[in-house]
């Protein structure tokens, strides 16, 4: 069986964190924190894991989808804090940008809100020295039974979709996925691997978004027309991801119109986030692959570094800020000084999770709170634009199609509508569909088929009476099957007793059959044997006077008191038991009287 | 298990593999060793090259005077250069199923494979093989391409001219199987079959066999590869290196329990150390270059030449060298610096972690930021206005015999101020330079061979030790030149099988097992026993499903219930169907126990007699005795079905089943 466990995500987007057991191996899929929470609560509840005892004993892996810090902003504090000792999987893109995230999200926590008790930057280097990295389709063998697999998610830069597996039992979980290509990633993809369990993202399991095509003109449009009339746009993002999409989308836009509004790219992480994904632009989409060596998309010629000081200069601009959810730093300082006029606009252009000032605003809040009992009028517009690359309703469906999984559970999406998705999943898919709250635990009963092997003698002796004429028929074996240690070999009963060097014991029966016939012996027995003949058997007639039919011996001899009587002798083998019994009943019944 | 060697030569090789209903071919290496016997094709017409004289028979006949130029003594073909194919005729390769490829060097005859054979295949290579493959196919068609030649030689192959030709011409092989050089459209359509693969990934080809590309640490993206079933495991090692040069290291560990392993691509310089040769071209390159010389670098567009230059990087600073240009020249010069620096993840350790900061792994993006590295597609247009000496110039071919090497071997050959630097080890250097003598310039030979060395190989064997080792024969013997160096050959236990060219060698190996699938249903109804101290058994009756290659037991199906009242009326309908096996017996029985179970059940006048071997037990109202033995047992009974029975099944409780 296996069972799944939300420490984290479970009916909620933020600080995802899930631990799956499966055929006596335990593994934890993400270590993420919780954007809209400053308390305890932002990180996962890691007492579900163990109550007692070391995790490193309990846990034999820890993996990691993408690098978003609601899927990797606990690590350090997992790993150094908790105490976590074992391997931690991710990919290598994954491996080279998270600790950057990590220690930004360090930085704005320990040296701008002050707080103590934090993980330090050290904590970082060391956790991630417990990074093993690993290639899509790569099988990693963690120990002997367990084994993971990488698929790609598209979704961020080295985002994957992980296979989990012991034996015939696997689990697969998808981080965060999109099923569509966008501007500078391709589409998740995953074979038919027929998992057990399929633990996938819902963020957006109600939404069925419009073409991509329809968005990007939209946003393009409400740049456009803000710039014209002289407004200043705030695009809040995380330096790595959407960004560079949209700086995509941007650029090229700007190049083809000719424009000269500058765009600004806050922030020192920009031009190292670009560096990442020239370096890893194998990761990225097809076209951009194909044609990076003539024209890097990585390299802007329209998108400037930002400066704190242009924020208060005068005409038009665009500016991307982080971070995304305008919970701190440098979008929400441009945010308070754009916030009071109408010309402005902000473009939200991915999920927000409750608790931040872009849901707040997002939700309609015109009027925040904010440090210091300060409220803050909003009168700049505010615009929605779903970027963020998540898998719509019919995304989830299609990857669902994909894998063939005999279970669902939904994880990173709110109750509500991953309550919609479930009855849809299992109306169309005919499987059960699961959505743990969190710490709840899910158990689903995978009944494995057992391998085993077979020696060669015994299958191609099979697999020759298969080649039978009859061959739709199907054909039964017969064998023993041998449990040594862990180890299951079916062979043939007679190699069975070979190997534990026990002798066969025959068993055989002869019964006498007194048929009524005055005629010479072997005058009975030639009866007897055109009784028999022209059947599916082998009947043979031996010089000495005996018939076989297979391997049943027949003889007859003469009644010692009448004449007129001669006895069968019928002997057959346990192992010829069917036909013996069957054999003799007929002879039962006496001979047919006419004789050829 | 069959193995159709298709090349001869054992740094490129191309092997088909038969394994289990499975067709592999294993690289499909292009030998051009065959273009040295051909004129070199310049890019600007060379007065010298189109002053050679005919050849002449020794008899004065002249009529192949038009085909054969001399040169210094030797003889050369004048016509567009031609490779020497694999074997196409020793098995019909459009039965190939897959084809695995090692490097980006073993898979040059691809096109010829993939195009002209009716392959209807896949194949499989990792990604940074296939871009730098197709960057060497580019560079090659590219370089042919751009000289058209009139003329197509063909009188020589003929085998009776052949015979009067001088050697290496008149031994040359399979001259009627050499062809031209394939066409950029022809290199799309074979690259296109190609499905990209990672270290560690396994393949499974229709259900009978997986095969699992193995870092062999030799080139980027360089794999050795495993092809198995659950039973048999062949390991192909392929241009493998145990140097720590760019490339991930090679994983040894996973070659561990071959039942055969073959080994190609050994070293071809198994004397040289490849670091010494580098420390030799960064003395002699300086000391050119200090006298005002000019040095040529004649190599392929990737490979080595990485490290070259990264040593370069790290050398020119220090031996006075920085206003000295650096010139790497070919049609995919950029394509090969830039492919370079996104493979982040096939590359060694060090490399990877520069990656992480982020850094470009390879120096050789400063080398041309800082503008001391320029590249050029070619010598045309841009290059000849940036041109100053003295210089250092990258380029290809290795064989010298097309591509911009030649402009500058025919520019730079007068002055022995100059010097030209062999790094690359698949082409004899003096051959090479055959067609450019008399030559005034220094030529020196560092020859850099990354691949493993007999000391390595037989390290590598100690430690994954495979029970056979295939190899091409000239490992089984010292190089031809050295025949006293008994070390330069394979020593293992036992001695290796080798093939040649054109041969088929059955694989010795031994199965006895194959994987099957025992359904739930059907073993939550096994009854296991244990029979001694932690052996279990249980007796299986079951049906065999057999489907793409997958063996599945099921529970059989419920018998039907007979109809009531259906006649029979032949004795053929009364013939048993095809019933479950009845078990083998085993056990003895126990006389005194046995017929207290008599007893038991009703049989009141048993009598015993003992007899040599064992004991008859007497019913004698039934007219019925039961001989029973130490491993047999004989019920002889009249005609009485259910006394019969009965006892069957008296006797059976006192025996196991299997």
């Amino acid at each position: 069986s296996a069972s799944c466990t939300a420490a984290g995500a479970g009916q909620d987007v933020g600080r995802s964190c899930i631990l799956v057991s499966i055929a006596g191996k335990n593994v934890m899929l993400d270590c993420g924190m919780h954007m809209g929470y400053n308390d305890d609560r932002r990180f996962p509840d890691f007492s579900y894991i163990t109550q007692n005892g070391r995790l490193t004993d309990f846990l034999d892996c820890v993996i990691i989808s993408h690098f978003h810090l609601d899927h990797c902003g606990a690590l350090p504090y997992f790993s150094e804090m908790v105490g976590y000792d074992g391997p931690i999987y991710m990919t290598h893109p994954t491996k080279a940008i998270c600790p950057i995230l990590l220690e930004d999200y360090r930085k704005i926590t320990v040296d701008k809100k002050g707080e103590i008790n934090f993980f330090t930057s050290q904590m970082i280097k060391d956790c991630m020295k417990k990074v093993v990295a690993v290639h899509l389709h790569q099988t990693v063998q963690v120990d002997e039974e367990l084994e993971i697999k990488a698929y790609y998610a598209g979704h961020v830069l080295g985002a994957a979709m992980f296979q989990i597996k012991v034996g015939c039992e696997s689990v697969v979980y998808t981080g965060d996925y999109n099923m569509t290509p966008d501007r500078h990633l391709g589409a998740a993809w995953i074979d038919k691997c027929r998992p057990d369990l399929l633990i996938t993202e819902s963020t957006y399991a109600t939404t069925i978004r419009d073409s991509k095509r329809c968005r990007e003109r939209d946003f393009l449009k409400k740049v456009h027309e803000t710039v014209e009339r002289g407004g200043k746009v705030l695009i809040p993002v995380f330096a790595l991801g959407r960004a560079q999409e949209l700086c995509i989308l941007l650029e090229t836009f700007w190049e083809r119109m000719n424009l000269k509004a500058p765009i600004y790219f806050s922030t020192g992480l920009t031009e190292k986030a670009n560096h990442y994904y020239k370096l890893f632009i194998t990761w990225t989409n097809q076209k951009i692959r194909k044609t990076f060596v003539q024209r890097n998309m990585f390299e802007f010629k329209h998108i400037k570094a930002f400066d704190r000081a242009f924020a208060d200069n005068p005409g038009p601009m665009v500016v991307f800020a982080t971070p995304g959810m305008l919970h701190a730093g440098q979008s929400l300082q441009i945010f308070k000084k754009w916030a009071g006029n109408e010309k402005n606009m902000v473009i939200m252009p991915g999920y927000c999770v409750q608790g931040t000032v872009g849901h707040k605003i997002l939700s309609g809040q015109r009027k925040l709170e904010m440090e210091g009992r300060q409220i803050l009028e909003v009168k700049m517009q505010v615009e929605y634009m779903s970027f963020s690359a998540h898998a719509d309703a019919k995304g989830i469906m299609q990857l669902i199609r994909q894998a063939e999984p005999r279970n669902v559970l939904l994880v990173h999406g709110e109750a509500k509508k991953m309550e919609f998705l479930k009855q849809k999943i299992e109306q169309e898919f005919h499987v059960s569909c699961f959505m743990p709250a969190n710490g709840e635990t899910t158990t689903i009963f995978t009944n494995p088929s057992i391998p085993v092997d077979i020696s060669l003698g015994l299958l191609k002796r099979e697999t020759a009476l298969g080649l039978l004429p009859d061959v739709k028929k199907p054909q039964l074996m017969h064998g023993t099957l041998m449990m040594k240690d862990n180890s299951f070999r079916l062979v043939s009963p007679e190699q069975a007793l070979k190997e534990l060097g026990l002798a066969e014991h025959q068993l055989r029966f002869t019964c006498r059959v007194h048929i009524q016939d005055p005629r010479k012996e072997h005058e009975t027995v030639l009866r007897v044997y055109n009784h028999l003949k022209g059947q599916d058997y082998s009947v043979q007639h031996l010089p000495d006077g005996s018939i076989t039919v297979e391997s049943i011996l027949i003889q007859a001899t003469a009644h010692s008191e009448d004449q007129g009587t001669k006895v069968l002798l019928v002997s057959w083998t346990y192992q010829d038991e069917d036909l013996g019994s069957y054999l003799t009943a007929l002879l039962k019944k006496g001979l047919p009287s006419s004789t050829s | 298990l069959f193995q159709y060697c298709l090349s001869g030569h054992p740094t490129l090789p191309c092997n088909v593999l038969k394994f289990k209903s499975t067709t592999i071919m294993l690289d499909c290496g292009l030998d051009m060793t065959s273009t040295l016997n051909f004129l070199p094709l310049p890019l600007v017409q060379s007065p010298r090259l189109s002053k050679l004289p005919g050849w002449v028979l020794k008899d004065g006949s002249t009529f192949l005077d038009k085909e054969l130029k001399e040169c210094s003594g030797h003889v050369f073909v004048d016509s567009v250069p031609e490779f020497c194919l694999p074997e196409t005729e020793l098995l019909d390769l459009s039965t190939v199923d897959v084809i695995l490829i090692s490097n980006y060097h073993c898979m040059m005859a691809l096109p010829y494979i993939t195009e002209y054979t009716g392959f209807t295949g896949t194949v499989y290579a990792t990604e940074p093989t296939v871009q730098i493959g197709r960057l060497l196919m580019e560079e090659l068609v590219n370089s042919i391409e751009r000289v058209p030649k009139a003329q197509s030689a063909s009188m020589w192959k003929n085998k009776e001219v052949q015979r009067l030709l001088p050697a290496p011409l008149k031994d040359a092989v399979e001259v009627s199987m050499w062809r031209k050089c394939y066409t950029m459209p022809e290199v799309n359509a074979a690259l296109s079959k190609i499905q990209l693969v990672g270290y560690s990934q396994k393949i499974e080809l229709f259900g009978a066999v997986q095969v699992t590309p193995l870092s062999s640490g030799y080139a980027l993206g360089s794999s050795n590869w495993i092809i198995q079933s659950h039973y048999e495991k062949v390991s192909y090692v392929s241009g493998s290196s145990l140097l720590t040069t760019h490339p991930q290291p090679m994983d040894q560990a996973s070659l561990k329990n071959s039942d055969v392993l073959i080994l190609t691509g050994l070293t071809q310089i198994p004397t040289a150390n490849p670091d010494g040769m580098v420390g030799e071209f960064c003395s002699n390159l300086a000391m050119t270059v200090r006298n005002g010389g000019n040095v040529l670098v004649p190599c392929y567009p990737s490979g080595v030449i990485y490290d070259l230059l990264e040593c370069l990087y790290q050398y020119i600073d220090s031996a006075g060298l920085s206003n000295v240009p650096f010139y790497f020249i070919s049609p995919v010069a950029n394509s090969s610096l830039e492919f370079s620096q996104i493979f982040a993840e096939w590359l060694c350790h060090n490399k990877q972690t520069k990656v992480y900061l982020p850094e470009p792994p390879f120096p050789h993006a400063e080398l041309i930021q800082t503008n001391k590295l320029k590249h050029y597609p070619s010598i045309h247009g841009e290059f000849s206005n940036d041109f100053k000496q003295p210089c250092v110039v990258f380029t290809g071919h290795p064989s010298l015999r097309f591509g911009d090497v030649v402009h500058f071997m025919e520019l730079w050959g007068k002055s022995s101020l100059n010097t030209v630097i062999f790094t690359e080890p698949d082409f004899s250097y003096l051959d090479a330079l055959a067609p450019y003598q008399p030559l005034a310039m220094k030529c020196v030979y560092c020859p850099i061979d990354t691949r493993l060395n007999f000391i390595q190989v037989s390290k590598l064997l100690k430690e994954v030790q495979p029970l056979h080792v295939v190899c091409p024969e000239q490992y089984t013997q010292p190089p031809p030149t050295q025949s006293h160096r008994t070390d330069l050959m394979i020593d293992c236990q036992p001695p290796p099988m080798s093939y040649r060219r054109a041969e088929v060698l059955t694989l010795p190996y031994k199965r006895r097992y194959e994987k099957i699938e025992i359904m739930p249903e059907l073993a939550d109804s096994l009854v296991p026993l244990e029979i001694k101290p932690g052996i279990s058994l249980a007796t299986v009756s079951a049906v065999l499903h057999t489907k793409d290659n997958k063996h599945v037991l099921q529970l059989p199906p419920k018998p039907p219930q007979p109809t009531a009242g259906k006649k029979r009326k032949r004795v053929s309908d009364e013939v048993p169907e095809c019933k479950p096996l009845k078990p083998l017996l085993s056990g003895s029985i126990p006389v005194d126990q046995f017929v207290q179970t008599l007893e038991k059940h009703g049989f009141s006048d048993v009598k015993v007699e003992d007899t040599a071997k064992g004991h008859i037990v007497l019913l004698q109202e039934a007219e019925t005795l039961i001989q029973i033995e130490e491993d047999s047992t004989h019920i002889i009974c009249d005609n009485d079905e259910p006394l019969r029975v009965k006892l069957r099944d008296l006797v059976l409780k006192f025996l196991q089943k299997f």
